[in-house]
């Protein structure tokens, strides 16, 4: 076992991240009270792009909580004992993750104040309804899943709450996806691709935001991550992006052949203005190609390059969800096919979309939230993966 | 459950004093409350819906009983409609339940640090008065 | 022994008097507000038929009626609500040109209902699909699966709202079919203010209705038919 302990402190620096942190989270508080006092007409949501910002921070947190749940997944369902060293890691990224994204999505509600009421009535038809089970049944058994693998008692529970960990999870990030899949009004979504697009690209964007705590704990700590461990989490990685690639690629293709959705996919890949510039340069090149190379390329794939990747990803990630979540709503809603309209409440106009400082900070808030839990998580428990030895490996 | 322990231990006497003088001190709270309950302006007044103490006490349950059975039934009782309310209680001076710092909802309210929620989306305006103002435009 | 049992019962007793005391006042209410027992039923189903051949382009008068009817500003800017708008629409492949009014369709399986996390969606019995401001909690997805663009989100602090149209800031709105104007027996503010009569008005369900006759001698047409969502709302002539 080389694992160290106690880890060396930092102090000073720890506490200038912690302030930093918390200051960006007042900052998000503050745009929140801003919102909610002059309502939403300060930001630069309206009614043709009702979903912005918030949104693809929210979405982009909420996915990647479930998708770093696969390291553990891997470790407590597959028995990997490499990942099994790691899954409490994941876990507590998980919680903190999911933490962030809740947090921002309801803070963005025309009436937060309304959180009970959504609470207590619920309408068994809505993916709303749904996710407010699914997200608090996921603390709940992300929470009695770290417990079991933390308190040596517990120890034989883990593998169930493992499991149960990884149903609810798939359950969960389909939920996510069918929030847009049941849209059936809407040309960009609307589509049964979507539950598995999210759940890939939940696998890729986990593992990349997983690489990068990982790499700043190592970092933090003096300890230098095994080579082969190294290697076969970056390229699982690699795989989980090619996987969402191919994913994506499906969608637009298909979409791509009904003559009736070639409009709007032209908008989205060709003549939509930043719409294409962000799917072709932020998801393809950065997001995809890049990883990939950093990852695979022989001379590459050491611990700089994964970082890099993993960066990469996650800001193709943002890339993929602002065209996914507001290029979608940019184009205008087809009620009538077959027929040019116009009118004074924006139809068959591109609606345009610019963000304001205050969904913004309020994203920013949900992220510096996520950290702060992780932050302090890493500190107060036991996360840092132990070090499986070599020999020890085989099984 | 809190008289348990007093009744089984000795100091029978002496526990039975000590409750109750706390809970006459609470309840002189309330009377004291009373005294220096804030003025309101009750509009026209005259006999409400139910009286004074019941609707103090229970017209939160009230309203929000009938507001389910007025817009998710299409039950529109006029007697006991929020209009029906301001109808009678909007200030005879400028016509509203939340005008002022004695108008009829907000009085009490501020005094208990309730805020409601109902004039974010519903008019404090008696509906007479509104219609005046719209014909006048 | 004895004494402890003594307390206990007399311990009950005050407690159970208190319940009844606190329970009594939901018993009167419940009589209260079953005073008058009609409501809204599906015997009726409150529909329009729109023939857009009286629909002048250029002509906006249910707009502007919608709007003083239910104290909207009647701003065009995108964060500004409208229950109604006139859509000017030309087919491509022949040219025709035609105006019509959209709002809200009260559809009888409504996509916005489906998605409403908390029920503030809502059909009522009578068919009008309305918005429970007292649970809307602004989360906005029924503005995403509305198929007809139908509802607006009140991006800011409202004052002065009609008694009979309570609005309020970040909860979601949409036409209403001005349920309070049905609910007295009278007409939609846009149906009573076409100067050509385009808008006509009234029970579907009812055989001997001038509408229900309408509908079964003419043609007309649900917009977005192919979604099976069975709109109360029909147009004639596209």
């Amino acid at each position: 076992m080389s694992y160290t302990s106690p880890y060396e402190l930092k102090s000073p620096l720890y506490y200038s991240f912690i302030t930093v942190a918390l200051l960006l989270v007042c900052g998000g508080l503050l745009a929140v009270h801003e919102m909610e006092s002059q309502g939403h007409i300060i930001t630069g949501m309206n009614n043709q792009i009702v979903w912005g910002m918030p949104h693809v921070f929210a979405i982009f947190l909420i996915v990647a909580a479930s998708g770093v749940l696969n390291v553990s997944s891997i470790g407590s369902v597959f028995n990997k004992p490499d990942y099994k060293a790691r899954s409490p890691l994941a876990g507590l990224l998980s919680i903190a993750m999911l933490g962030g994204g809740l947090m921002v999505l309801m803070l963005d509600l025309g009436r937060p104040d309304r959180i009970i009421v959504a609470a207590t009535n619920y309408n068994l038809t809505s993916v709303f309804a749904w996710n407010i089970v699914l997200y608090s049944g996921m603390f709940a058994t992300v929470f009695v899943y770290l417990w079991a693998m933390m308190e040596r008692r517990m120890y034989p529970w883990s593998k169930a709450a493992g499991l149960a960990v990884f149903v609810w999870r798939f359950v969960l990030t389909t939920g996510t996806g069918l929030i847009f899949a049941f849209l059936v009004a809407r040309q960009a979504y609307a589509s049964a691709i979507l539950p598995p697009m999210f759940i890939i690209l939940s696998f890729a964007w986990g593992f990349a935001v997983f690489h990068l705590a990982q790499t700043a704990i190592y970092a933090w700590n003096g300890k230098t991550l095994e080579e082969n461990v190294r290697k076969r989490m970056s390229r699982l990685m690699g795989v989980f992006v090619i996987g969402a690639l191919y994913l994506v690629a499906t969608y637009h293709l298909t979409n791509l052949y009904f003559a009736r959705q070639t409009a709007f996919e032209y908008f989205i890949l060709l003549d939509g203005g930043i719409y294409p510039q962000l799917f072709w340069f932020g998801y393809i090149v950065i997001g995809n190609l890049l990883p990939l190379l950093l990852i695979f390329h022989p001379s590459l794939g050491k611990t700089k390059s994964v970082i890099g990747a993993s960066l990469a990803i996650i800001l193709g990630a943002f890339a993929l969800l602002y065209v996914f979540i507001i290029g979608g709503q940019a184009f205008p809603l087809d009620i009538f096919p077959g027929f040019e309209v116009s009118s004074t409440f924006g139809d068959g106009k591109i609606a345009s979309y610019h963000p304001s400082v205050f969904e913004v900070l309020l994203g920013i808030g949900g992220l510096a939230v996520a950290f702060l839990i992780t932050a302090i998580g890493v500190r107060v428990l036991n996360f840092v993966p132990r070090e499986v030895p070599p020999k020890v490996e085989q099984h | 459950m809190l008289f348990y322990p007093c009744f089984i231990c000795g100091g029978n006497e002496m526990m039975k004093i000590l409750l109750l003088s706390i809970l006459l001190l609470a309840s002189t709270g309330a009377w004291a409350a009373d005294s220096s309950a804030p003025k309101l302006d009750i509009g026209k007044g005259g006999q409400c819906v139910e009286d004074t103490q019941w609707m103090r006490k229970n017209h939160m349950h009230l309203l929000k009983h009938q507001r389910d059975e007025a817009l998710r039934k299409g039950i529109r009782d006029e007697k006991i409609s929020l209009k029906n309310c301001i109808e009678c209680h909007a200030s005879t001076k400028d016509d509203s339940v939340i005008a002022r710092d004695d108008s009829f909802c907000v009085g009490c309210h501020r005094y208990e640090a309730v805020k409601p929620d109902c004039f974010e989306c519903h008019s404090g305006t008696r509906k007479s008065a509104w219609l005046q103002q719209r014909n006048a435009k | 022994m004895s004494e402890i049992d003594t307390h206990r019962r007399n311990f009950l007793k005050t407690s159970a008097g208190a319940a009844a005391v606190a329970i009594a006042p939901g018993f009167m209410l419940f009589d209260i507000a079953h005073g008058k027992a009609e409501g809204a039923s599906s015997k009726v189903r409150w529909g329009m038929l729109i023939d857009t051949a009286q629909c002048k382009t250029g002509c906006d008068e249910c707009v502007t009626a919608c709007n003083k009817e239910n104290g909207l500003s009647g701003g065009t800017a995108a964060t500004d609500s409208q229950w109604i708008r006139k859509i000017e629409i030309k087919d491509v492949s022949s040219g025709r040109e035609l105006s019509l009014p959209m709002m809200c369709q009260h559809c009888e399986n409504p996509p916005c209902v489906d998605v409403c996390p908390t029920n503030a969606s809502m059909k009522r019995a009578d068919g009008i699909v309305l918005v429970d401001k007292h649970r809307c909690i602004g989360c906005r997805y029924c503005m995403m699966a509305c198929p007809y663009k139908a509802r607006s989100f009140v991006h800011e602090p409202l004052h002065n709202q009609n008694p009979d149209v309570p609005r309020g800031k970040g909860t979601v709105e949409s036409c209403t079919l001005c349920v309070h104007r049905i609910d007295e027996g009278k007409q939609p503010a846009c149906v009573e203010s076409c100067p050509n009569k385009a808008i006509l008005f009234g029970d579907l369900n009812d055989t001997n209705s001038e509408i229900a006759m309408k509908v079964r001698t003419v043609a007309s047409v649900q917009i977005r038919a192919d979604l099976h969502l069975n709109p109360g709302v029909r147009y004639q002539g596209i």
